[in-house]
């Protein structure tokens, strides 16, 4: 049991990532990742958000109708979003305010969704809690690569501490204003799908059609 | 006999029993759960309201100091803030009107939504609908109690959002400090640009009315005739925004803002 949790926990950082395997929620990794900070609380909010979340609703599973199953999920993954705006609200105001609209928006991440459709709905809520923690976590893992990426050649800093000294300042590095943009992530999300497709080949995808050569007659 | 104890059942224990996919069990859990989400998400909600408006007086603090340029990372915001002198001004005559509002706690934005308060505009280049005939300003003397600064809120449309700021002038009520914007949606990197400090600065030194009180800031593309006194440099790629922070400007400080209040600094009334 104990070794089956911790593979709920770790499975989904690389072997099972909801971003780079499942390719959900690519848009709000887009949009939060330009600073590390703010992707460092996106992250935990969306730790929260899919653990919990993902605990109530297996607690309910028994109990959930199948004709309104999605708007009960949503109902108590709503909720949840907007219990931690408000805690941010109060205990993170300058950081809620760089979230602004993007905290409200984990309601429709497809991976908060995902894990209560695909999993609490049949497993025990421990289970599903360390599962939605640990697809948040794989979320989370890959919104600080990116943000990693792009705050250090986009802004050259880290966490707002000046590394690279930019030009605008009187230092040398000129900064890749691009990377700044939202597109950017797309560059690198797709560079860290490569790259763990490399080193993993099993989670290519099995191609749906093959090309075939007709024989000339 | 052995049916009895089914019937002494009670009703949330008959419903939970019963098939998930029955009619009333289905309403019974659809209320069921939104009842107790809706309670949760209300207890939340006004249990940290203390706390949030505690933040948000004090993000509009930070701001006003800011914008006067006496912010510095890590001072105590609520003693820096003592410096400031809050007073009701009615636009209209320039005057305050401290005797019938109480500075600190008196809300312009709400004000712009009460009918006694406010005027309905049918000239509304900043695109706000209601304008409150009473705005807070803030006043920053200098050691000798003489007038320095002076901090006026305004506020409009940007291309997404309405922009919520400040103006801090000089004494002489023409020559601009620094204008900030404390919300706004704007876009990011685009819009957004308009808290860039490097943009913010072009405001300082500059003026807004000429010698013969006309008023002339423009924020565009190009100079205007008038001269680069009172030029601020749009934003590249966002025309919209700066074109809204061009009204706002110059709507807020015109005839229906802050000009009759300008004049009277300007002859030392204040």
């Amino acid at each position: 049991m104990a070794q089956t949790r911790r593979k709920l926990l770790i499975d989904p950082m690389v072997d099972n990532n909801p971003i780079t395997l499942q390719v959900l929620g690519i848009c709000s990794a887009l949009a939060v990742t330009s600073s590390l900070k703010v992707s460092f609380v996106m992250a935990i909010a969306v730790v929260v958000v899919t653990g919990f979340s993902s605990m109530f609703i297996s607690m309910l599973r028994n109990q959930i109708p199948g004709s309104i199953r999605i708007i009960v999920q949503m109902v108590i993954i709503a909720s949840m979003v907007i219990m931690v705006d408000q805690v941010l609200k109060a205990y993170a105001f300058e950081i809620s305010k760089t979230l602004s609209v993007f905290v409200g928006l984990i309601i429709t991440n497809c991976i908060v969704m995902g894990r209560a459709e695909a999993f609490a709905m049949k497993n025990p809520p421990v289970a599903s809690f360390i599962d939605g923690v640990g697809n948040g976590l794989g979320y989370g893992l890959i919104l600080m690569l990116v943000a990693f990426v792009r705050e250090l050649f986009g802004s050259g800093s880290l966490f707002g501490v000046t590394v690279l000294e930019t030009v605008n300042n009187g230092g040398w590095y000129v900064p890749n204003g691009m990377l700044l943009l939202p597109p950017s992530a797309f560059f690198i999300i797709g560079l860290i799908i490569w790259f763990f497709r490399s080193w993993k080949p099993d989670q290519v995808e099995e191609r749906e059609y093959k090309i075939q050569t007709i024989g000339a007659h | 006999m052995p049916q009895q104890p089914e019937q002494r059942r009670g009703l949330i224990r008959r419903f939970l029993e019963m098939s998930p996919d029955s009619v009333p069990k289905t309403i019974f859990v659809a209320v069921a759960v939104c009842l107790c989400a809706s309670m949760v998400v209300s207890a939340t909600a006004v249990a940290l309201r203390p706390l949030q408006a505690t933040n948000a007086l004090r993000d509009k603090q930070v701001n006003i100091l800011q914008v006067a340029g006496i912010y510095q990372p890590g001072i105590d915001v609520s003693e820096a803030f003592q410096a400031f002198e809050a007073h009701v001004l009615e636009l209209a005559t320039g005057e305050f009107a401290d005797d019938r509002f109480d500075a600190a706690t008196f809300d312009d934005l709400a004000a712009a939504d009460d009918p006694e308060l406010s005027v309905a505009l049918t000239d509304d280049p900043a695109s706000i609908g209601r304008q409150s005939r009473y705005m807070t300003v803030y006043l920053l003397r200098d050691e000798n109690g003489a007038l320095d600064k002076v901090i006026l809120p305004l506020h409009g449309y940007g291309l997404w959002s309405t922009l919520y700021g400040f103006i801090a002038l000089e004494e002489n009520g023409n020559d601009i400090y620094g204008l900030q914007f404390y919300e706004h949606a704007e876009t990011p990197g685009l819009g957004g640009e308009v808290d860039n400090p490097r943009w913010r600065a072009l405001w300082q030194g500059k003026n807004l009315f000429d010698a013969d009180g006309e008023l002339q800031i423009t924020v565009a593309k190009t100079p205007p005739p008038a001269g680069e006194e009172f030029f601020i440099d749009g934003l590249a790629g966002a025309t919209l925004t700066a074109r809204g922070v061009d009204n706002l400007v110059r709507f807020w400080m015109g005839e229906t803002g802050y000009q009759p209040f300008l004049a009277n600094l300007k002859e030392g009334n204040i």
